[in-house]
């Protein structure tokens, strides 16, 4: 395993004022993580496998109407519900704010994905499956999982092993914001979007886009939302779970400021 | 005086060896069916395992469905058993003396029934063993004691431990009396199980000693048991209408609800059965009718608690799951079923004496209980998932499949089963519990009235 010398506490920022919902980040984490392909079953089923998923909400009634876009991926709680509730360590926070979730281990109790609610956990209801001229796309680096086993977003954990085994460990450099743009070891969502409104990088570095939107945020806590200077909140605030993701809000127009208190 | 006939010994035991000594005519036939029942039962979970958990109607936010309902409801009827044995024992209620052995044995069975049932949930029950049993010694692996699933385990386990040995040692005195009357093979398996009994003071001193022990004992493990199991959701705090802080006496409440009335019905079926009409009178029915009156008004005084303490919080999320329960189709009609048939149908019945000497009657309410039970853990369960948090756009239905659905039939037929297996082989009415009962009870004057008195037990 590829330890790393520098303490890495990663993180994401999505800006919901960039968002206009085309789903390539659905498309790339599909490709890159192995994911099963989603027929037209897996959704009448509701058992549709999205590691991140964009949820599509209408606002205000006809004719002013307007489409509300939110992509919703694994959070990385600090504080995260699933856990505990896991009776094998099937899933565990790592050192590098990573919840990560062990294939091996787990016994398929579905605890988890009962309460995690973000909903971004699935469940291998089938084995998955592949046409055979699909077989040569699967990504090496990803385990295929097997039916009965619980899985969700890793952060694209094997572009950042890949990342720092190339940039940390054969260059002696730090795996920071301009190395991961330069290798593609940010995760394929992010690498994907055309708006740039995901940003991934490493809370602990000073250099880091996101860290201004998470140091802002963890100074005032759901408390003193209103003296944010952002527009940064995370989701479900008010369960306490602590994300590694913060979402900023959509500007609206009417409102003439973008640090407003309202989504 | 007690109803009906007084008996001598020898009566009691030819009466009460019949369901061991000679074989009824329906047995055989009944067994066949629900032995084809559980065969149905094990291909389905054969097919079950070997495709994946598709076959089941489960999906992304419903991912509890049937069988962890029917894992609560059957570990609620094995909390019958030491309600019946051990509290009532302690209070030294004397109709209990009939009953304790079928509710101890009910419970039994429940309790094995219901573990498998969060065994073929999981996506890969092969693997159960790292769950249950530490595993890997080596790497330091221990399963998570900060989980209910792991609390559950030890909190089954050792109920089935503690209510294995009850049992046991209530049926010594009977094991004694079975090796006196058989011959040949049998009578050499009952001397191994009678251990030695000859029926002396010193035995029957320990035999009662160990028996009010554990009865004591057992107690805590009674309130416990059903607590932890409501802790799986109580714990569980994503799911806002399961995140709730009265589910361990709601739950334990209506565990022992509908596990005393599952024991009526059994006792009752006994009675039709196997003839057993001067053991199993219709003053012990009563008693057991009088008792539930007053655990199920407990238990709808905890239902209205949840739904308030629910409502009161005012959180959309958990008015939703309310709105879901009480108008959204067909959790409604079910909603209405289950509060009439858990509550309103038995207790109406329950209330007068003449209805709860009528065997048909009891049966139906006792009955009624059981399907209110059962839907009220889905009602729990279900709702709660199917729009567990304020993102709309993944909230989904659950529809149980084929499979779901024979599977926990079969769960009816294995306990249905294993009880009249039971009864081929150990006596479900307790004889020396009879007997010490009809040693101890006598008659006083009270003015012109002769009223049936009982010497303290101990």
């Amino acid at each position: 395993m590829v330890t790393s010398r520098i303490d890495h506490k990663w993180g994401m920022v999505v800006d919901l004022d960039r968002c206009n919902g085309c789903q390539a980040c659905v498309v790339a984490c599909q490709v890159e993580n192995n994911l099963p392909i989603n027929d037209k079953n897996a959704f009448l089923q509701n058992r549709a496998y999205e590691w991140i998923r964009i949820e599509r909400y209408w606002e205000g009634d006809y004719p002013n109407i307007k489409a509300r876009f939110i992509p919703i991926l694994c959070q990385h709680c600090e504080n995260a519900p699933c856990e505990p509730v896991c009776p094998v360590f099937a899933t565990y926070r790592n050192d590098e704010g990573l919840n990560v979730q062990l294939y091996n281990r787990c016994v398929g109790t579905r605890y988890c994905i009962n309460n995690c609610p973000y909903q971004v956990r699935f469940f291998n209801y089938w084995h998955p499956n592949w046409p055979e001229r699909l077989q040569n796309q699967l990504n090496p680096d990803v385990t295929v999982r097997t039916r009965g086993i619980t899985e969700k977003c890793t952060f694209c954990i094997q572009r950042l092993r890949r990342g720092q085994l190339q940039v940390e460990r054969r260059n002696g450099g730090e795996l920071g914001d301009s190395t991961l743009r330069a290798g593609n070891h940010m995760p394929a969502c992010v690498q994907a979007c055309p708006t740039n409104a995901l940003t991934f990088g490493d809370q602990n570095d000073a250099q880091s886009p996101i860290k201004p939107y998470f140091d802002d945020v963890n100074r005032y806590n759901i408390h003193h939302e209103s003296e944010r200077q952002t527009r940064g909140y995370r989701m479900l605030e008010d369960m306490n779970t602590k994300p590694n993701v913060i979402y900023l809000k959509k500007v609206d127009p009417n409102k003439g400021s973008s640090g407003g208190h309202h989504g | 005086m007690q109803e009906g006939r007084v008996l001598s010994t020898r009566e009691m035991n030819r009466d009460l060896l019949r369901s061991i000594l000679d074989t009824p005519r329906w047995f055989w036939p009944v067994v066949t069916v629900l032995g084809l029942v559980l065969l149905i039962a094990a291909i389905a979970i054969g097919i079950m395992v070997n495709r994946g958990l598709g076959v089941t109607g489960l999906n992304r936010p419903v991912a509890w469905g049937f069988f962890i309902t029917n894992f609560v409801f059957w570990i609620g009827i094995s909390h019958a058993g030491v309600m019946l044995s051990a509290i009532l024992r302690l209070a030294k209620a004397e109709w209990r003396r009939p009953a304790t052995r079928a509710a101890e044995v009910l419970t039994l069975f429940s309790l094995m029934t219901a573990m498998i049932m969060p065994i073929v949930h999981t996506g890969r029950p092969w693997r159960i063993l790292y769950w249950v049993f530490p595993y890997d010694f080596a790497r330091g692996i221990w399963p998570n004691i900060r989980t209910p699933l792991v609390w559950d385990p030890s909190a089954i386990l050792t109920y089935l431990t503690s209510s294995t040995l009850f049992v046991i040692i209530a049926l010594i005195p009977d094991f004694a009396v079975l090796r006196d009357h058989t011959t040949g093979i049998a009578h050499r398996v009952y001397s191994v199980l009678a251990m030695g009994w000859e029926g002396n003071a010193r035995q029957w001193k320990l035999q009662i000693v160990a028996g009010v022990l554990l009865s004591a004992l057992i107690l805590p493990v009674f309130v416990s048991v059903h607590s932890i199991v409501s802790w799986d959701f109580g714990m569980a705090a994503s799911v806002k209408s399961w995140h709730s802080t009265v589910f361990a006496p709601y739950f334990v409440v209506g565990a022992v609800h509908s596990g005393v009335s599952a024991v009526a019905f059994a006792l009752i079926l006994l009675r039709w059965c196997y003839g057993w009409q001067d053991y199993i009178r219709h003053e012990h029915i009563d008693a057991l009718g009088r008792l539930l009156i007053v655990v199920a008004t407990g238990w709808f005084y905890f239902l209205v608690m949840e739904i308030l303490f629910g409502m009161y919080g005012r959180e959309p999320d958990e008015l939703m799951v309310r709105q879901t329960q009480f108008t959204y189709w067909p959790y409604n009609a079910w909603f209405i079923v289950f509060v009439i048939t858990t509550y309103f149908i038995p207790v109406i019945l329950w209330l007068s004496r003449a209805w709860r000497r009528n065997l048909w009657i009891m049966s139906i309410a006792c009955i009624s209980v059981n399907i209110g039970m059962w839907l009220e853990r889905f009602l729990i369960i279900v709702p709660g998932l199917i729009n567990k948090q304020l993102f709309t756009f993944v909230w989904a239905d659950y529809r149980p499949s084929i499979f779901e659905i024979i599977i926990v039939a079969a769960t009816f037929a294995l306990v249905t089963m294993l009880m009249l297996l039971f009864s081929r082989v150990f006596p479900l009415v307790p004889l020396y519990d009879v007997k010490e009962g009809d040693v101890l009870k006598t008659q006083v004057q009270i003015g012109r009235r002769t009223v049936p008195a009982t010497f303290r037990e101990d």
